[in-house]
């Protein structure tokens, strides 16, 4: 009869256990790390121009100044994005998850999502070469009949490339962020609340209204966070389809900028003071991205029933 | 003698006051006639059709309805119409894009030499001489291909192995530690990071410690390891997670070490949805334009050398073909070249997320008889 | 080969619960123990203190003694893997490794240590181990096909052929057949009935008649309320404790009058 003491245990392997539980730890918090070296190396790089004297940086009247209009620029071509695609999103996202056919339904969900599947830099193509001819004539209606209102201020721009144009773009391209997060959000609604309203002889509507968009609201804002983030930091969108330019009220003539456009045209080409201004313009942009995404997985997390919708 | 009674048809009380269901129909089609009636007299385009019908197609059913079926019903209608019309509105930046991308790709990508040359060497005067003289396009997009292939892979061997041992560090180790928490959130976050910041940060990373104007194939692939890993650890913890819990305890009680059931148990069992996760997130980021333009330069010639010197990638063709043509005066060759760089760009991504559904088909769990 | 255990004022705690109290019990070797009871009265949670498996769930810890024959198992310097390939477990839903055929499923707990075995030693442990667990004739012809590809019955016996596999002292079954049909139950109670001539089977179980069937000596385990903790409450030979307990409350669980 074979006796094996129960104190002689296999070494190595012991070792390997904490070698590789400790190699796990390591890459987690190298995640950590790396978050904390973003926010760290473009602070060491953006402060020389934070600090520089006012004549030095681009316009000459300091940094602050410089940043401001694009980052207006930014939120507004933010939330025409967000106007837009909030309701239309919503809109696929109900239509899949309570009004398609339910054979259809994960077909049309799969047509929904290979939107998300076109790079950027070719919805920005599609942008300059193609949206902007077509809504350059319906902009020449806006500025002759609604020119009063100062958004749509004359004269509407020839080629068609304002902030309005890189705003449906972008709209385009988070669309399919807040409607795939809205319709898992709906598929969740618990079908009891659902049978309930119907039970009480209500329309689907009815329904609708009742139990899945109280249910969903939370989880639907935070989609519409995600998408704010996504269109607050996306590039190529505005730098190919938006003729750049000072900050102006009026969305249909050429000007306005975001600061991720902003980056990306002057930076292959930039050097000295320059880069670091750049860079600093970059870490604002990470501020307010981070800023709105944290608030956004927040109220993820309070609602534990969506952990499962990413 | 007994006549035959034919039963008379009485309508059930539950179909009072209801629309027939020809109504839609017919409504469509007085919508569709008037709408072609009212853009004759603007100026005829499909997408105007389309659009004054649908809209007169919704007032004409709602208000039919709201008259013979009550308010509620008729709230309904609407409501359906909304939701199938935003339906349809999604679809059609998506037929567009992909439409404009075939018709205006195709020529370029049938320009012969386009997939095996580069541009090196290829000046305005070839473009005018395209355009004025009729001369074949020339130019390719040889060299961005390499550099995206090479500047991806060195991007997945980075954030394969740190994005997979992080999601085995949440579910087999992390036990709802604070540690775990913060760093499921952070990676949540991280998800939202602007893909040119990412660029950015890995600039100011080696311009600080290799030196400042360090612009390589290696600096590409670190910022966009910064954007795929996120994705990986996401996609990667799903899969893990979904790993019974059974077989993990089936290896302990046989006295198989933990790290030993890891590696050996549940990741085989876990690794169709992980290479289908690893797939996406490539196809993610082999569209990215921003963190390259910042990082690799854009280069005219070939370059397989990922640490020195300028590379350049599909996106980064594409956006400096169309931003700063070769021949400025005649623009149209660079704008056929860069559609047909956004086809084959188009044609990948398509491959590797039909290639990640394959994966996840292929390696899964057989289940034989 | 096997062993006694010998179970000295065990107490189970999850974190501050005491899940299991004072429990002292001694298992004979060769033999098959039942222990019953009513559900949540911590019989599992027992016997997962005796391969120490109960150490997977965070939190968890026991004070007491669990003695093979004279070896404690929760003494200084005990490693748990050890203890687990002397101590073998067969759980409640059958689990085979999916990416694994059945020939590679039966040899696992030597595969997965790395242990190294030739072809022809690791032919005769198969043939051996599916023996020992009444499978060989039934999957000789398909030892490379998945473990999964077996009915719901046949890979219950694949996993005991499994645990077979690393040559234990001691057998943990945890309601090994409350997830099978009768037909497939029937076999598995066959099998128990051989392995008990070279292996110390401890079986929990629901099924008081399967008890009855299987097993030399029943402990009957109850718990006094909702939160509280569960005891031993009596242990003996299974026709005595079936026909003539000495306990109310066991007399009161095997007549049915609760549970």
């Amino acid at each position: 009869m074979t006796t094996t003491s129960l104190t002689t245990s296999r070494g190595a392997g012991r070792a390997g256990d904490k070698v590789f539980s400790a190699a796990t730890l390591a890459a987690g918090c190298l995640i950590l790390a790396v978050l904390f070296g973003v926010a760290l190396f473009l602070l060491i790089q953006a402060f020389p121009a934070l600090v520089a004297s006012p004549d030095k940086i681009q316009g000459g009247e300091g940094f602050f100044a410089y940043i401001w209009p694009i980052v207006i620029g930014t939120l507004i071509a933010a939330v025409i994005a967000l106007v837009i695609a909030t309701p239309v999103a919503v809109g696929v996202a109900l239509f899949i998850s309570h009004f398609a056919p339910r054979k259809l339904a994960s077909g049309l969900g799969y047509v929904i999502d290979l939107l998300a599947a076109i790079p950027s830099v070719v919805y920005g193509a599609w942008g300059a070469a193609f949206l902007a001819k077509e809504i350059s004539p319906a902009y020449n209606w806006l500025a002759t009949n609604m020119g009063w209102l100062p958004i749509f201020q004359g004269p509407a721009s020839a080629t068609g490339k304002t902030i309005l144009t890189a705003g449906i773009v972008l709209s385009v391209m988070i669309l399919p962020i807040i409607t795939s997060l809205s319709r898992e959000i709906f598929l969740q609604t618990p079908k009891l609340h659902e049978e309930a309203a119907l039970a009480l002889g209500a329309t689907r509507w009815e329904m609708i209204r009742m139990a899945v968009l109280p249910f969903g609201r939370p989880g639907v804002i935070s989609a519409v966070m995600l998408g704010l983030g996504r269109a607050l930091g996306e590039t190529m969108a505005v730098a190919l389809v938006l003729s750049s330019g000072a900050l102006t009220a009026s969305l249909i003539q050429s000007g306005n900028q975001t600061i991720a456009a902003e980056i990306a045209l002057n930076f292959p080409e930039a050097s000295g003071l320059k880069v670091n201004t750049l860079i600093a313009a970059g870490l604002v942009l990470f501020v307010i991205t981070l800023a709105v995404n944290m608030i956004a997985r927040w109220i993820i997390s309070r609602h534990k029933e969506f952990s499962g919708a990413n | 003698m007994t006549a035959t009674l034919t039963p008379v048809k009485k309508r059930s009380a539950l179909t009072k006051g209801q629309l027939p269901k020809w109504a839609p129909y017919l409504v469509l089609g007085i919508a569709l006639v008037l709408g072609a009636a009212i853009l004759a007299l603007i100026g005829f385009n499909a997408l105007g059709w389309g659009l004054v019908s649908a809209i007169i197609f919704a007032i004409g059913l709602v208000s039919w309805s709201a008259v013979v079926e009550g308010s509620r019903r008729a709230k309904d209608k609407l409501a359906t119409c909304l939701v199938v019309g935003a339906f349809l509105v999604a679809l059609l930046p998506l037929f567009s894009v992909i439409w404009t991308v075939l018709v205006n790709g195709l020529p370029g990508l049938m320009d012969p030499g386009f997939l095996t040359t580069s541009m090196n060497g290829v000046t305005g005067a070839f473009d005018n001489k395209s355009v004025e003289e009729g001369a074949p396009v020339v130019g390719g997009i040889f060299h961005a291909l390499i550099g995206t292939l090479l500047i991806t892979v060195m991007a997945t061997v980075i954030s394969v192995p740190v994005g997979l041992l992080t999601a085995v560090y949440l579910v087999e180790y992390g036990n709802d530690r604070p540690l775990a928490r913060a760093i499921t959130f952070f990676v949540d976050v991280m998800t939202g990071i602007p893909s040119i910041v990412a660029g950015l940060f890995a600039a100011a990373f080696f311009f600080a410690v290799v030196g400042p104007g360090t612009k390589t194939g290696a600096v590409a692939a670190v910022a966009l390891s910064v954007l795929m890993i996120p994705v990986v650890v996401r996609s990667s913890e799903e899969m893990l997670k979904i790993v019974p819990n059974e077989l993990r305890e089936a290896a302990y009680a046989l006295g198989v070490r933990k790290w030993r059931t890891i590696l050996k148990v549940v990741i085989p069992t876990a690794i169709s949805g992980i290479a289908s996760g690893v797939t996406l997130a490539i196809a993610r980021v082999i569209g990215e334009t921003a963190p390259i333009l910042v990082t690799a330069g854009f280069a005219t010639s070939i370059n397989y050398n990922v640490f020195s010197g300028w590379m350049a990638s599909l996106p980064t063709f594409i956006y400096t073909q169309i931003l700063n043509p070769t021949s400025p005066s005649n623009p149209d060759p660079s704008s056929q070249r860069a559609w047909g760089a956004a086809l084959v760009l188009i044609i990948l991504v398509m491959l590797l997320n039909l290639g990640a559904r394959l994966i996840a088909r292929m390696f899964a769990p057989k289940t034989g008889r | 080969m096997s062993k006694r255990i010998d179970v000295k004022d065990l107490n189970v705690y999850y974190g501050k619960f005491l899940a299991v109290e004072d429990v002292n019990i001694n298992i004979e070797a060769k033999s098959v123990t039942a222990f019953i009871g009513p559900s949540g009265c911590g019989k599992s949670t027992f016997l997962r203190t005796l391969n120490r498996m109960h150490e997977v769930i965070p939190g968890a810890r026991v004070e007491g003694e669990v003695l093979l024959d004279g070896d404690n198992l929760y003494g200084p310097g005990v490693d748990p893997v050890t203890v687990r390939s002397q101590i073998g477990m067969v759980f409640q839903r059958p689990n085979p490794f999916p990416t694994m055929s059945i020939r590679d499923n039966v040899l696992a707990g030597v595969k997965l240590n790395n242990q190294k075995i030739s072809k022809g030693e690791a032919d005769v442990l198969v043939e051996r181990s599916l023996q020992g667990a009444n499978l060989w004739n039934e999957v000789k012809d398909r030892l490379s096909k998945p473990g999964s590809g077996l009915s719901g019955g046949q890979q219950q016996r694949l996993c005991i052929a499994r645990a077979i596999a690393v040559e234990p002292q001691v057998i943990l079954m945890d309601e090994p057949c409350s997830a099978l049909d009768p037909i497939s139950t029937l076999a598995i109670e066959d099998l128990i009935n051989e392995l008990k001539d070279q292996y110390t089977v401890v079986i929990v179980t629901h099924n008081m008649q399967q008890a009855a069937r299987v097993s030399n000596k029943t402990a009957f385990f109850n718990i006094a309320g909702t939160g509280k903790p569960g005891r031993l409450i009596e242990y003996g030979d299974t026709h005595t404790m079936f026909s003539n307990p000495t306990q109310k409350a066991t007399e009161d669980y095997v007549s049915g009058r609760f549970g």
